[in-house]
């Protein structure tokens, strides 16, 4: 039962992020999803930001798949996030605004797919 | 696709979304400890499920209670998803969210642009989702009722099921099988048609 204490990283958190406990901004949804924009330098990136960088390079993620893929905690992914983001390595995908879906229209979707995987 | 260097390890292996998904969603899957959410979403997700967590700041938060638990091995510590593309543009996000009230961060964080949540139940312990339901509902979050069938769980007739858990007349009540993919996306199926239709009534 002492799992979640003995899987304690060995790097406490503020030391990875310089000392902040919230990102820069606060957008990141647990499923906002991200993509690597590929042509800046990563040199001087943190051996975290790094890794995320590399992750994110082959196609977009979630925050919560970031975070799993590379077991850190959520909060902590997002303060990583948000750093990528604003220096442009990390750009979030979103729908244009013309296309983003209405919520009646997003219910009805998510029906039709789980219909059809039936 | 870029095509990342073929030895960068980790890239190599992770399951990405399709190029073409803009649009990603959420419903929770909550439950009491052992109730079947970490099967449920094992079911149903498209990959392998992640697991993630929160740091809980409180101290010494006490272990989920172990006392009747059939064929329990594993303890959702923080919260297992998985995902499921829907179509070319959405995809959607299933996670298993704990049934304590003290990770009230993490709910916040989960809640938050949910489409709603289903709560799953077995009937040897109906008592047990009392809590886990106050949360969904004091966070606002639409929902269905889906019944895990256990082995040896008791068969109580639906309207004794709705009694005890005192549901709404137009929350839906289902039953799964949360190891059996068909019943398992129906009972999904039951909620997001009820989200439809309170969408429709203009209810929150």
């Amino acid at each position: 039962m002492n799992r979640r204490r003995n899987e304690r990283a060995l790097v406490r958190p503020h030391v990875v992020t310089g000392g902040r406990a919230r990102p820069t901004r606060n957008v990141f949804d647990l499923v906002t999803l991200l993509t690597a924009t590929g042509d800046l330098p990563r040199t001087g990136l943190s051996p975290e930001k790094l890794r995320i960088v590399e992750l994110c390079q082959g196609g977009a993620l979630s925050v919560v798949e970031i975070s799993g893929h590379l077991r850190l905690p959520v909060g902590l992914t997002k303060v990583l996030l948000s750093d990528l983001v604003d220096s442009g390595h990390l750009v979030t995908r979103a729908p244009a605004p013309a296309a983003r879906l209405s919520k009646a229209r997003i219910l009805q979707e998510v029906l039709d797919g789980l219909r059809a995987s039936l | 696709m870029d095509s990342a260097p073929a030895s960068s390890g980790i890239a190599a292996a992770t399951p990405y979304l399709r190029d073409s998904v803009r649009t990603a969603v959420k419903i929770l899957i909550v439950g009491h400890f052992a109730v079947g959410k970490t099967t449920y979403v094992g079911t149903l997700s498209e990959i392998r499920p992640l697991r993630t967590e929160e740091r809980m700041t409180q101290a010494g938060a006490s272990v989920d209670d172990l006392a009747g638990i059939r064929d329990k091995t594993t303890t959702t510590v923080a919260m297992d998803f998985g995902r499921l593309t829907l179509s070319d543009d959405l995809v959607l996000y299933l996670f298993g969210a704990p049934g304590q009230r003290r990770f009230t961060r993490l709910w916040n964080d989960l809640a938050r642009g949910a489409l709603g949540a289903l709560i799953l139940v077995d009937t040897a312990r109906l008592e047990e989702s009392f809590a886990v339901m106050d949360i969904v509902e004091r966070q606002g979050l639409p929902y269905a009722v889906a019944v895990n069938h256990f082995e040896g769980s008791p068969s109580f007739p639906a309207a004794e099921v709705r009694e005890a858990l005192d549901l709404d007349a137009t929350t839906p009540l289902v039953t799964c099988d949360a190891r059996d993919r068909t019943s398992s996306t129906e009972a999904l199926i039951a909620l997001v048609d009820h989200l439809l239709t309170l969408d429709r009534d203009g209810a929150p």
